[in-house]
C-alpha cells in the first residue's frame, strides 16, 4: 500500500513537472537559431528595409505628383509603383507577430481591389481604413493599382482624374500611402525590437519561431502565390476570373509579380540572403539535408526531400516563364498554360506541406484534439 | 473440460474489486468529459463543422444543434451515478449509450481510447459492480470471479493486438515513426536533446514498445512479476503522456485499469482508504453472503459476454481480409488497438466535373470541413470516398445535374515521399460505400511486412 501511494504520487508528481519549455536553447542536434537568425537578419529585415526605401520612393514620387500633377510625375509614380509592389513580394510571405495582428498583409494585397468601396471612401470625409475586414480590398496595392491604372482609359484621362478640380481622388491615394508607411514602420519597429526573442525560441511547439515560419510560408506558397496569382484566375475553384489577377488594371506585370513571387520563396528555402543571390546561409533546405544526412542515411524511405522540393521550384518557374506577361490575357487566350503552372506549383505545395512539416515534426498550426 | 469450466464459473471473490474499478471508470470518464468541453470542443469538433463523417449504417448519428450539451450532461451524470453507484445498471447502459453516440457521431475524432471507453462500459453492464460501496441496495455479496477476470481479459487483449501490431517492418526495421516523432521531442528536459537525438534510442523504444505491450499482460498475470509490472506500466504510460501530449486520457485510463490485476485485498485498502477519507461512514464489513441466484443471472449474461469477447478477438484481425497495404489502404485499421503507429499526412483537393457542358472546378475543402476534419479526410480513403459523395450530392443540389467527383490525393506515410494516394479517373460519385476492397487506392509500391 505504501509503495502504491508512492507510485502515485510519483506519476503525477513526472508528469506535472514534464511540460515542455519553449525557451531553452534546446536542439535537436541542428541548430535552429541559426535558421532562424539567417532568415531573420539575412532574408526577413532586409527584405523589409528594401521594401520600406522603395514605398518611401513611392512615397515621395505620390508627394511630388500632388504637389505638380504632370503627366511626368504621373509616370514616375506609376513606374515605382511597379517597383514597390515587386518588392513587396519578398515581405508577403513573412505574416508573423505584430504583421499578423494588424493583418498587415491582408491591408497590403487582398485583390481583386473593391471598387465600389473605394468610390466610397473617395467620397466620405471619414474613412476608417482599420474600422473592419472588408476595407481590406479598398486599401493596400490593388486600390492604387485601380487608382494610378484604372480609374480612366489612359494616361491623359488619369491625369484628368486628378485634376487641380477634384481633390477627392488623390486625397485618397495620399492617405493609402501613408496607411502603407506607417503600417510598414511599425511592423519594421517591431522586428528591430523582437528579433532576438524570435531567434532564441528554438523549440517546437506551436508558438515557437521556425513552427510559425514554417506554416506560414506553407501557407503563403499554397494560398497567396499557387491560389490567388494563379489558381483563382484560371478558375481552378470556379469559372475563369480575369479580372482576378493581381495588378489587374496594369496586368502586364502579373507575370513579373509571380516571377519575383516564386524567387523569394525559393530562396527563403535555401536560406539565400536578400538581394545577394550568390550568398547562400541556413535555411530549410539545410534543416532537411541536415536530418537526411543523420536519421535517414541508413534508410532508402526519405531520400532528398530538400532537392525535390527545389526541383519543384524550378519546375514552377518554367511553367510560369511560359506564360505572357499579362495573365489576364493568358487566362482568356490560353488557359491550359495557367492550369500547368498551377499544377506545377502544386506539386511543390505537396511537398511542403505533407512531407516537409512531417519530417519536421512540425504540426500544422490550426487545430487542436487529442490523437493516439 | 467441461466441468473445469462450470467449475470456473462458481468461484468467487470479494466485490471490492468492480467497486473500486466502477468508482475509478466512473471518475475518469467525468474528467475527461470536463476536459473534452473545457477545451471548447464540444463545439470546434460537433457544432462547428457543417459536414459530419459518419461510420457505415451509423449516419443517422449526428450532433443535435444545442442539444449535442445534452447528450454530454447525459453522459456526464451517468457516469455520476456509475461512480457512486446509484441506479447502476440504467446508468451504465445510459452511460455506454451516450459516450457511444459521441463517438459515433464523427469519424474524424475517432480514437482507440474512446473506443476502449465504449467496450468497458458495454463489459460493465453485465457485471455485479454494486455489490459493496454504492449508493444501491449494497447487499455485500460476492461477485463471481469470472467478472473480474473479464475486464482483465479486455486489458490483456488490447495490449496484445497493440503489441503484434507493432511487428512490422517500419516500426522494428526503420523505426518508423518514433523516428520523426522523437527527434521532434528535443525540448524536453535532460532526455530531448542527448537521448532522443541517438539514432540508436529510436530502435531501442520501438522494440521496447512491442516488447512491452506483447508481455505486459503476462507479467500483470501473475502475481510474483505484479509489482514489477505495474511500476512499467506507470513508467511506460507516463512516458507516452511526456513524449506525446496529444495522446489525452489514454495513459491515465490504461494506469487505472491495470490496477484491477491486483489481489482484492489491495483494493479493499484503496476503499477503506476513501470510506475514511471521505467520512463516507460505509458499513466496513468483513462478512460478505455468497453469490446467491446468480446462476439465473450467469445464463443470460456468461454467453453474451463471451460473444463480445470473441468479436473483441476476431474483429481487429478483419484487415487480413482485404488487399493492400494495411497503413496505406487503412482497411481494418479502427478499432484494432493500432495506437500510435503510422506518421502520415495528406493533400487532398477534389475535382468536380460537370458532364453537361465538360466544365470542371476544383473544391476549396475551407468551404466545407474544418481544418481538423480537412486534415483526417486527406489521407483515410473511406473519409476522401464519404465527403466526395458529399460534394457530389452538394452541386447537385445547387444545379448540376450530371456531376463526376475526382480527388488529385497525395500521402506520405512513415516519412517516405509523398505519392499518388487515389486514381485520378475513377469518379468517386459512383462508387458505392461499402466495406469491399476500395480499387481506386493506388497501391503503395514499398511492401511494409507485418505480422497481423
Amino acid at each position: 500500500m505504501k509503495h502504491f501511494n508512492l507510485f502515485l504520487l510519483l506519476t503525477f508528481f513526472i508528469i506535472l513537472s514534464c511540460s515542455e519549455n519553449d525557451n531553452n536553447s534546446s536542439s535537436d542536434g541542428y541548430d535552429r537559431s541559426l535558421l532562424l537568425s539567417n532568415v531573420v537578419n539575412n532574408i526577413m529585415i532586409p527584405a523589409h528595409q528594401n521594401f520600406d526605401n522603395e514605398l518611401e520612393l513611392f512615397e515621395s514620387a505620390v508627394n511630388s505628383f500632388t504637389q505638380e500633377r504632370t503627366m511626368s510625375n504621373l509616370e514616375t509614380m506609376q513606374d515605382q509603383f511597379i517597383e514597390t509592389y515587386k518588392s513587396w513580394q519578398h515581405v508577403e510571405m513573412f505574416n508573423i507577430g505584430y504583421a499578423e495582428e494588424i493583418f498587415y498583409a491582408s491591408k497590403m494585397n487582398i485583390y481583386p481591389a473593391n471598387i465600389t468601396r473605394i468610390s466610397q471612401n473617395i467620397n466620405s470625409d471619414n474613412v476608417d481604413l482599420d474600422g473592419n475586414s472588408n476595407q481590406f480590398s479598398a486599401q493596400g496595392f490593388p486600390a492604387l493599382d485601380y487608382l494610378l491604372y484604372g480609374v480612366a482609359e489612359n494616361n491623359t484621362q488619369i491625369l484628368d482624374i486628378y485634376s487641380p478640380d477634384n481633390n477627392l481622388t488623390l486625397a485618397y491615394l495620399n492617405l493609402l500611402v501613408s496607411k502603407m508607411v506607417d503600417n510598414t514602420d511599425s511592423v519594421i519597429n517591431y522586428w528591430n525590437t523582437n528579433k532576438e526573442t524570435f531567434i532564441n525560441s528554438t523549440g517546437n511547439t506551436s508558438t515557437s519561431s521556425l513552427n510559425k515560419l514554417a506554416n506560414d510560408f506553407v501557407y503563403y506558397y499554397e494560398k497567396g502565390l499557387r491560389a490567388n496569382k494563379i489558381g483563382i484566375p484560371a478558375g481552378v475553384w470556379s469559372g475563369q476570373l480575369p479580372q482576378n489577377v493581381e495588378a489587374y488594371y496594369k496586368s502586364d506585370i502579373s507575370k513579373i509579380l509571380a516571377v519575383e513571387a516564386l524567387q523569394a520563396s525559393a530562396d527563403f528555402f535555401n536560406g539565400i540572403h536578400f538581394g545577394e543571390s550568390q550568398t547562400n546561409g541556413e535555411g530549410l533546405y539545410d534543416y532537411l539535408a541536415y536530418l537526411d544526412d543523420t536519421n535517414y542515411s541508413d534508410s532508402s524511405m526519405f531520400l532528398g526531400l530538400q532537392d525535390d522540393i527545389v526541383e519543384s521550384f524550378d519546375n514552377s518557374m518554367v511553367k510560369i516563364n511560359l506564360l505572357n506577361d499579362n495573365f489576364a490575357l493568358q487566362v482568356q487566350t490560353d488557359n491550359m498554360k495557367m492550369l500547368e503552372a498551377y499544377d506545377a506549383i502544386q506539386q511543390g505545395v505537396v511537398r511542403l506541406k505533407t512531407n516537409m512539416l512531417s519530417i519536421l515534426g512540425i504540426a500544422v498550426d490550426y487545430y487542436d484534439a487529442d490523437g493516439d | 473440460m467441461i466441468n473445469n469450466l462450470s467449475e470456473y464459473f462458481k468461484q468467487e471473490s470479494y466485490p471490492h474489486s468492480l467497486a473500486l474499478y466502477r468508482i475509478g471508470f466512473g471518475i475518469l470518464v467525468m474528467y475527461s468529459l470536463i476536459r473534452f468541453a473545457y477545451n471548447g470542443w464540444i463545439e470546434s469538433l460537433y457544432l462547428e463543422p457543417d459536414f459530419h463523417f459518419s461510420y457505415l449504417g451509423f449516419s443517422w448519428v449526428k450532433p443535435i444543434g444545442v442539444y449535442t450539451y445534452l447528450i454530454f450532461l447525459i453522459c456526464f451524470f451517468s457516469a455520476l451515478f456509475v461512480t457512486i453507484g446509484y441506479r447502476y445498471r440504467y446508468a451504465i447502459i445510459i452511460l455506454f449509450l451516450s459516450f457511444t453516440y459521441i463517438e459515433l457521431m464523427d469519424k474524424t475524432t475517432y480514437l482507440n481510447h474512446y473506443y476502449l471507453v465504449s467496450c468497458i462500459s458495454f463489459l460493465m453492464i453485465f457485471l455485479p459492480c454494486t455489490s459493496y460501496f454504492s449508493v444501491d441496495k449494497n447487499d455485500n455479496t460476492k461477485v463471481p470471479k469470472w467478472t473480474i477476470d473479464s475486464l482483465k481479459l479486455l486489458i490483456i487483449i488490447v495490449y496484445l493486438y497493440a503489441g503484434l501490431a507493432k511487428i512490422n517492418s517500419d516500426w522494428l526495421i526503420h523505426a518508423q515513426p518514433l523516428k520523426i516523432w522523437l527527434r521532434a521531442k528535443y525540448t524536453i528536459p535532460i532526455i530531448g536533446e542527448t537521448l532522443l537525438q541517438k539514432n540508436f534510442s529510436y530502435y531501442l523504444f520501438s522494440w521496447g514498445g512491442m516488447i512491452y505491450d506483447c508481455i505486459i499482460p503476462f507479467l500483470l498475470l501473475f502475481k510474483r512479476t505484479r509489482n514489477f509490472a505495474f511500476f512499467m506500466v506507470i513508467a511506460f504510460h507516463v512516458m507516452t503522456r511526456v513524449l506525446f501530449p496529444p495522446i489525452g486520457m489514454f495513459p491515465y485510463i490504461m494506469i487505472f485499469s491495470c490496477i484491477i490485476f491486483f489481489d482484492s485485498s489491495l483494493h479493499k485498502k484503496i476503499l477503506d482508504f476513501i470510506n475514511s477519507f471521505f467520512r463516507l461512514k460505509i458499513n466496513k464489513t468483513e462478512k460478505f453472503k455468497t453469490v446467491n441466484n446468480f446462476s439465473l443471472n450467469n445464463r443470460f449474461t456468461i454467453p453474451v459476454v463471451a460473444l463480445f469477447f470473441l468479436f473483441q478477438i476476431i474483429f481487429p484481425l478483419r484487415s487480413n481480409f482485404y488487399q493492400g497495404e494495411l497503413f496505406w489502404t487503412e482497411q481494418g485499421y479502427r478499432f484494432s488497438w493500432r495506437v500510435m503507429l503510422i506518421e502520415k499526412a495528406g493533400y487532398t483537393t477534389f475535382k468536380i466535373v460537370d458532364n453537361q457542358n465538360d466544365k470542371f472546378f476544383m473544391v476549396n475543402n475551407m468551404e466545407f470541413l474544418t481544418p481538423f476534419q480537412e486534415k483526417q479526410m486527406s489521407f483515410q480513403p473511406d473519409m476522401i470516398l464519404e465527403y466526395a459523395h458529399y460534394l457530389g450530392d452538394t452541386f447537385k443540389k445547387r444545379g448540376l445535374e450530371d456531376v463526376s467527383v475526382y480527388a488529385e490525393s497525395y500521402v506520405t506515410l512513415n516519412g517516405r515521399p509523398s505519392k499518388r494516394f487515389i486514381d485520378p479517373t475513377v469518379d468517386l460519385y459512383k462508387i458505392k460505400i461499402d466495406l469491399k476492397h476500395k480499387k481506386w487506392i493506388i497501391p503503395m509500391k514499398d511492401d511494409i511486412k507485418s505480422l497481423l
